[in-house]
């Protein structure tokens, strides 16, 4: 399912911010079609041949035509800044994948699916969400995507399209922790077991597979709340960035 | 492959040489998992150890606490490329465990780590003894978090950190080298981080 090796040269077709601290970087590589949810790794080289190797999450639909990363701002980062100040379209870096064979969904996996994401965790959910539009299944899926405020959400105008072409398919909640909420059904406040209840409610589905993907706080606070609110943890996949103590 | 205007951050002499090739140093202690952290009550946790599906032996958690302590420190390399320094861990050496469990000659030299989320990974025999792994119950002088694979987690600190699987309950000799969780899902059946054995057709 992973096949690794060898490095590609990636060509950057386009680059530019999809938030303040989040831009997309659009790259053409001859490596195999993704599965939605895969991730591929990047390498970077200076001049002295030191270089930097570092994991980034999928966005694009198995079937664009660039793959797609997004890539947070990270301050005190080493590779990240490099994608906001010195990148630009006609660069190239190098990459491998794409990779993992847990944290995706085909097709044929099927629904109701329960997609939860935290920050910048959206990118493999949203290439599961494009994955989904694309293949025309009928399954529901729910989009539960918690960012700061709505400023802070990717993609939102493409996601806000989806709901309104299939509304009673794809459900586009949007949580934000510190703004206002957007729209009627939004949230404001940090998700716990008793919003999971009321969200699972107005969603009407029993999901058959739950993807969480955020930092490791948003993460274990996300399946906290899912357990609490009766969600089995065998049927909910998590994927990770950052720390606990 | 330069990369234009790529400069990059590199680590001290000390450090770089520490580090193994496509690893970066981290302060902080990621946290990864397929799904969910179990929390599991020490009450019900019982270590077992098999011989295919046959038990060998068996502790409670009191029982397990009753064996030989063994402390280690050094450094850990997880495969998503960050690696920890001077990571300090506490818990029981499988060696202490095979002799408490009166293993005169283990039966293969090929090993599953067993864990309550259903995760496994595999170990051959030779990387467990020898004082080269432990049963970890603690990290850094305290009880081990849950979302490190606390009550106790497989520390075997010179493979890719995949390999110390979290929330332990068992290890299973195996007939052949059979491929665990990650290692049916694209990764290297070995995984050491100084040849750079991320996945499966990594040399």
């Amino acid at each position: 399912m992973s096949r690794a090796s060898p490095w590609h040269e990636a060509r950057i077709e386009r680059i530019g911010p999809v938030t303040p601290r989040i831009v997309s970087v659009m790259l053409s590589a001859a490596v195999a079609p993704p599965v939605a949810g895969q991730h591929v790794e990047v390498r970077l080289t200076a001049e002295d041949g030191y270089s930097a190797q570092r994991s980034y999450s999928i966005a694009s639909a198995p079937s664009a035509p660039h793959i797609e990363l997004i890539i947070e701002k990270l301050d005190d980062g080493e590779v990240s800044p490099y994608f906001h100040e010195v990148a630009q379209a006609g660069d190239s870096i190098e990459l491998r994948g794409p990779l993992g064979g847990h944290f995706i969904w085909r097709p044929e996996d099927g629904g109701p699916l329960l997609l939860v994401a935290g920050g910048s965790g959206i990118a493999p959910l949203m290439a599961m969400v494009r994955a989904w539009r694309d293949s025309g299944i009928t399954a529901p899926v729910m989009l539960v995507y918690s960012a700061r405020t709505w400023d802070e959400v990717a993609f939102a105008d493409e996601l806000q399209q989806l709901q309104a072409q299939v509304p009673q398919r794809f459900v586009f909640v949007a949580a934000t922790t510190r703004g206002a909420p957007q729209r009627a059904g939004d949230l404001s406040r940090r998700l716990d077991a008793a919003q999971w209840q009321a969200l699972q409610a107005r969603w009407g589905q029993v999901p058959r597979h739950v993807f969480v993907c955020g930092s490791n706080r948003f993460v274990e606070a996300a399946t906290d709340g899912l357990q609490a609110a009766g969600v089995p943890p065998q049927i909910i996949r998590t994927e990770r960035y950052g720390g606990a103590s | 492959m330069a990369t234009r205007g790529f400069t990059g951050r590199r680590p001290a002499a000390a450090t770089a040489s520490r580090l193994p090739p496509g690893q970066y140093l981290t302060e902080d202690f990621p946290v990864l998992a397929k799904g969910p952290t179990p929390r599991v009550d020490p009450a019900r946790w019982r270590f077992t150890l098999h011989d295919g599906p046959r038990p060998l032996a068996s502790w409670s958690w009191d029982e397990f606490n009753q064996l030989p302590r063994t402390r280690w420190q050094g450094d850990i390399h997880c495969v998503t490329k960050w690696s920890k320094f001077d990571t300090e861990w506490q818990g029981v050496s499988i060696d202490d465990l095979f002799a408490a469990a009166g293993l005169a000659a283990p039966p293969t030299p090929w090993l599953l780590a067993r864990s309550l989320d259903d995760y496994d990974t595999n170990v051959p025999l030779a990387d467990l003894v020898g004082g080269r792994a432990m049963i970890a119950t603690h990290f850094d002088g305290r009880p081990l978090h849950a979302e490190h694979g606390g009550p106790a987690r497989l520390l075997v600190p010179h493979l890719y950190f995949w390999k110390s699987a979290k929330w332990i309950h068992g290890l299973r000799f195996t007939q052949r080298d059979e491929a665990g969780f990650w290692e049916l899902r694209g990764y290297h059946m070995y995984g050491d981080p100084w040849k750079q054995q991320r996945f499966s057709d990594d040399p």
